[in-house]
């Protein structure tokens, strides 16, 4: 991008409960901050362009896609990644249910819609299956076809 | 930089050199949401689900809402703003043709002072507009709807979700109190020329008229006459001379529906 900036933005943020802090190369995404600087690499990337959602995480409880957010922009902000979802007693229920549905084949997609899907049901516990289909419009999946994953949120709703 | 979804991914690929990137989001007066008896205030920086998460905006400024909900999906909602959406000044931005129906203005601020400009007369050519170097976008304010009015937005596009408008239309109008005839109307195109279009023929041709089949197909027609678009990828001159009229016509129903409540 350019070279006309300092070469590091001092961060002090939040990642799944844990406290970090950061020294940022300006221009660097959020998506390879989590990946290369703090080794969360289960937020995948994809399109690299805001369409596939494959690096979707949450900033203050909103789903966004980490690769167009810098990460020097989350400085004091609350991040959660698909790392932070399942707990020592076992997975989440979406995960869970993904499981059990078969809602995955290569992986790739998966955490983003994971923690899209977490990010919907953490505020409409009980979402229509179109509200569903609307709400994972920002995530692609090549293998499965959809339905699988829209059956496993269902399943995973209250 | 505000939600960043184009910057970011335009800075990625070169398209633009920067020599700098400022983030406005920490500046509050760019991201202040207010809607009261004066009407709407955008800032610059605000995100489109602050927009149609707002009751009284969804009550209000419907057709605003409509453009704010299907601009990506709501990961880029989280982010992306009208402000910016303005300020990218792509012909087939969604966000813009309910601004223009709505009279927006644009509020625009420098080292030497503040100026107004009316979103219709912001964009002059695809990624270009009237800001000069040192200026920035404060601000969307749009006019108070007047009573019996109602608008509405919608583009066609070949998928259900996260494309590109082959054609857009945006509409205000006001109806007199019983509903039954035009006071006025403004009608906004999407990706039928470099720019978003005011179709002001389109509009005033429904001034003083019935609410009927034959006054909104012939603002219908006035509409695809306003229109000059390319053939591209994404449809043809002909396809997107049709869409209009067809959803111009569609979208003078909706908005006279809400207008009546």
């Amino acid at each position: 991008m350019t070279t006309n900036s300092p070469s590091k933005v001092r961060v002090t943020t939040t990642i799944n409960g844990q406290q970090h802090e950061l020294l940022v190369p300006p221009y660097m995404s959020l998506l390879d901050t989590l990946r290369e600087l703090i080794g969360l690499t289960g937020t995948k990337e994809g399109c690299l362009d805001g369409n596939c959602g494959a690096c979707t995480v949450t900033v203050d409880g909103r789903i966004v896609d980490s690769c167009l957010v810098l990460g020097a922009e989350i400085n004091g902000k609350n991040v959660e990644t698909i790392e932070g979802m399942a707990t020592p007693e076992g997975l989440h229920p979406l995960q869970q249910a993904f499981l059990e549905e078969a809602a995955l084949q290569c992986g790739i997609c998966t955490p983003g819609f994971l923690v899209a899907a977490k990010g919907l049901l953490d505020n409409e516990p009980s979402p229509s299956e179109g509200r569903i289909r609307h709400w994972l419009a920002g995530n692609l999946c090549r293998c499965t076809g959809y339905d699988k994953i829209v059956r496993a949120v269902q399943k995973a709703s209250s | 930089m505000a939600g960043g979804t184009d910057l970011l991914v335009k800075a990625r690929a070169n398209a633009w050199e920067l020599d700098a990137v400022v983030d406005i989001k920490n500046i509050p007066e760019l991201m202040t949401l207010s809607v009261n008896g004066d009407g709407l205030s955008i800032g610059a920086g605000v995100p489109c689900y602050q927009v149609y998460d707002n009751a009284e905006i969804a009550d209000q400024y419907p057709g605003i809402v409509d453009g704010a909900s299907i601009i990506g999906g709501i990961q880029i909602q989280s982010r992306a703003g009208l402000g910016g959406n303005l300020c990218n000044a792509s012909p087939s931005a969604d966000g813009i043709p309910a601004l223009i129906a709505h009279s927006a203005v644009a509020k625009i601020a420098s080292v030497n002072g503040t100026r107004d400009v009316a979103v219709e007369d912001f964009c002059t050519g695809p990624s270009r507009t009237v800001l000069e170097a040192g200026e920035l976008l404060v601000s969307i304010d749009v006019p108070r709807p007047a009573a019996n009015s109602g608008a509405a937005y919608t583009r066609f596009i070949p998928r259900n979700e996260m494309d590109i408008a082959v054609a857009g239309v945006g509409v205000y109008v006001e109806l007199d109190g019983s509903g039954q005839n035009f006071v006025s109307a403004r009608i906004a195109l999407a990706s039928v020329g470099p720019t978003p279009i005011l179709a002001t023929e389109a509009g005033d041709s429904l001034t003083g008229k019935p609410v009927n089949d034959e006054s909104i197909a012939a603002a219908a027609v006035l509409a695809k006459d306003a229109a000059s678009p390319i053939t591209d990828m994404r449809g043809t001159i002909d396809q997107r001379k049709q869409l209009i009229e067809v959803l111009t016509s569609r979208m003078i129903k909706q908005a006279a529906e809400r207008a009546r409540g």
